[in-house]
């Protein structure tokens, strides 16, 4: 009784699952075959499960129409320069709040960790009028990089990761009259590297993705990040879907392949400071 | 004490850079944009208007309007994600941990495309010719093509079939992990007592799951209050104000209409309701688990 009872739940979980799995995978399944297809020369907006006819003209017509090279050149500069400083100024302060103890230290913390409810719509205009008008970086790197370059989430995470590690290592070496930076640049570091590691990653994900910063502070097609791009051709040419996929694909192709090249680091990652926090 | 002083000096050292940065692009941000509320922005004089934001805003019927389109997303989305996330983890839980970890990463996937790409692409799927992916897939049944963004009746009703089928990949990944810290012996001596599979799940499974949820649904619903992106790419907020959110009507007043003070108010409210519908949840949801 107990043993077809739970045969009978496996059953219908794998069957579930199948189904819900086919359903998530679609859209993407869809972008990617629909960037094969030349809708736009039959003047059909078709695009079908299956192209009959394979063809890399949607590509093409993407790369020639816009500056998709350029875009993806900097979206990799963009994400690469805030991905470094994020690790390294996050992880810093991070062991600040977890392992070291200074006055000033917990009230500093909430006050960061308390303008996280606090939604990005309100600061946005300052922000812009200071970045725009104030230190005039318009259409820049400086400008797409400076109100990034460590968020406070990212802090907290670090902050949580940290006080996981053990506390007497860093005894220890005080003892043996390591410097401060010594202790974090020799002996923390070495031992989270695994949280460094998803966070670097999540981090190069999350501004490769961002779109509405970008979308404020560029103005020329040049600066335009891939995902700003991809929204201007959008606007620009509705009705050629073929190439409208061939950019969503070329956008999101080099995340898929990170993702199933560091899968594991993927699915463990989000569960650090996120669980039991 | 003088190595106390030199510890403290590392550590003052160390968070120097992101508190800087904090108070320049966050902290000044936030008085500023409290402040410019009060004001008829202007880049050199900045005229104090007192109360006249406010006024316009609570005077604006698009205002409402996208305060009740927030909140009917918010209620429509959130439940309904949080119940298909635990259904599909719960799923997933059965299996063995080669084909749980398969599942994940297939759940995941679609969590690595940016908005930008996701809105894309539903907007072609969208179509509403009866070509259109969606459509053909209900003309197949027999079903008549349905003009999904371009109607008042199904533009934000589009917008949520859009979470629904998305990713749901983060959470079921914090579900998991909560299931597996549930200790066996748990279930063992429910099953000694002869309890129902209903009762193990009401009584020991739900209410030790009750940390993610609220973890779940507090980020959830901060998330879909700020729903701005798929507004952007797909509707424009259209049609007839059918899908304006209030994060989109506060990107127009600011980014359309250059009227950054009324854009600060709007945020404002935004703000305000955040902070009291999370604590509402803390309150409501949060209970002290042992075990």
């Amino acid at each position: 009784m107990q043993s077809k009872g739970k045969i009978a739940v496996l059953g219908v979980s794998i069957t579930m699952l199948v189904m819900w799995g086919i359903i998530t995978i679609i859209p993407l399944y869809w972008m990617i075959i629909g960037s094969f297809q030349d809708s736009y020369a039959d003047a059909s907006m078709k695009i079908s499960m299956w192209p009959e006819v394979w063809s890399f003209e949607p590509f093409s017509r993407f790369f020639d129409k816009t500056m998709a090279w350029r875009w993806l050149l900097n979206s990799l500069i963009v994400s690469s320069i805030l991905t470094v400083t994020n690790v390294f100024f996050a992880s810093l302060a991070g062991y600040a709040f977890a392992k070291l103890h200074f006055p000033g230290r917990n009230a500093i913390f909430w006050i960061l960790l308390m303008t996280m409810m606090i939604p990005t719509q309100v600061t946005l205009i300052p922000l812009y009028i200071l970045v725009i008008d104030v230190f005039n970086l318009k259409d820049s790197y400086m400008g797409l990089i400076l109100p990034s370059i460590v968020s406070v989430g990212n802090i907290f995470l670090m902050k949580q990761y940290m006080s996981t590690l053990p506390t007497s290592l860093i005894h220890a070496a005080r003892i043996d009259a390591c410097s401060e930076f010594g202790i974090f640049y020799k002996i923390i570091l070495p031992m989270a590297k695994p949280g460094l590691s998803v966070l670097a990653i999540f981090s190069f994900v999350f501004h490769w993705n961002d779109f509405f910063w970008p979308l404020l502070v560029t103005e020329s097609e040049a600066m335009r990040t891939i995902q700003v791009g991809l929204a201007g051709f959008k606007f620009a040419d509705t009705t050629d879907f073929g190439a409208i996929m061939a950019g969503a694909t070329v956008a999101s192709l080099p995340m898929i392949i990170l993702f199933f090249a560091l899968q594991r680091y993927f699915l463990q990652g989000i569960t650090i400071g996120a669980v039991k926090g | 004490m003088v190595q106390k002083l030199r510890d403290h000096m590392w550590a003052y050292l160390f968070i120097l850079v992101p508190v800087l940065l904090f108070l320049v692009f966050t902290l000044y941000p936030i008085i500023s944009a409290f402040m410019m509320s009060f004001q008829r922005y202007h880049v050199l004089n900045p005229e104090w208007i007192g109360f006249d934001n406010y006024k316009t805003m609570f005077a604006d019927s698009v205002f409402y309007k996208s305060l009740w389109n927030t909140f009917l997303f918010t209620v429509c989305t959130v439940p309904v994600n949080i119940a298909i996330t635990f259904m599909l983890a719960y799923f997933i839980f059965q299996l063995r941990s080669k084909w749980q970890t398969f599942f994940k990463a297939v759940m995941y996937l679609p969590a690595v495309a940016s908005g930008v790409t996701i809105s894309l692409v539903w907007f072609a799927m969208f179509d509403p010719t009866k070509d259109g992916m969606i459509n053909s897939f209900l003309g197949f049944f027999g079903m008549e093509p349905v003009m999904w963004l371009s109607q008042t009746s199904t533009a934000l009703f589009s917008l949520m079939l859009m979470t629904y089928l998305g990713s749901h990949g983060a959470g079921i990944i914090l579900y998991l992990a909560a299931m597996g810290g549930i200790p066996k012996s748990l279930y063992e001596a429910a099953d000694i007592d002869h309890a129902s599979g209903w009762a193990k799940f009401s009584k020991i499974t739900w209410p030790l799951l009750k940390p993610t949820t609220l973890y779940l649904l507090v980020t959830g619903v901060i998330i879909s209050f700020q729903v701005f992106i798929s507004v952007y790419m797909m509707t424009q907020g259209g049609p007839d104000f059918a899908t304006t959110t209030i994060a989109y009507l506060i990107y127009q007043t600011a980014f359309m209409f250059y009227e950054f003070g009324l854009a600060s108010a709007q945020s404002f409210v935004l703000t305000a309701i955040i902070v009291v519908v999370s604590i509402i949840q803390f309150k409501m949801f949060a209970t002290d688990i042992e075990y």
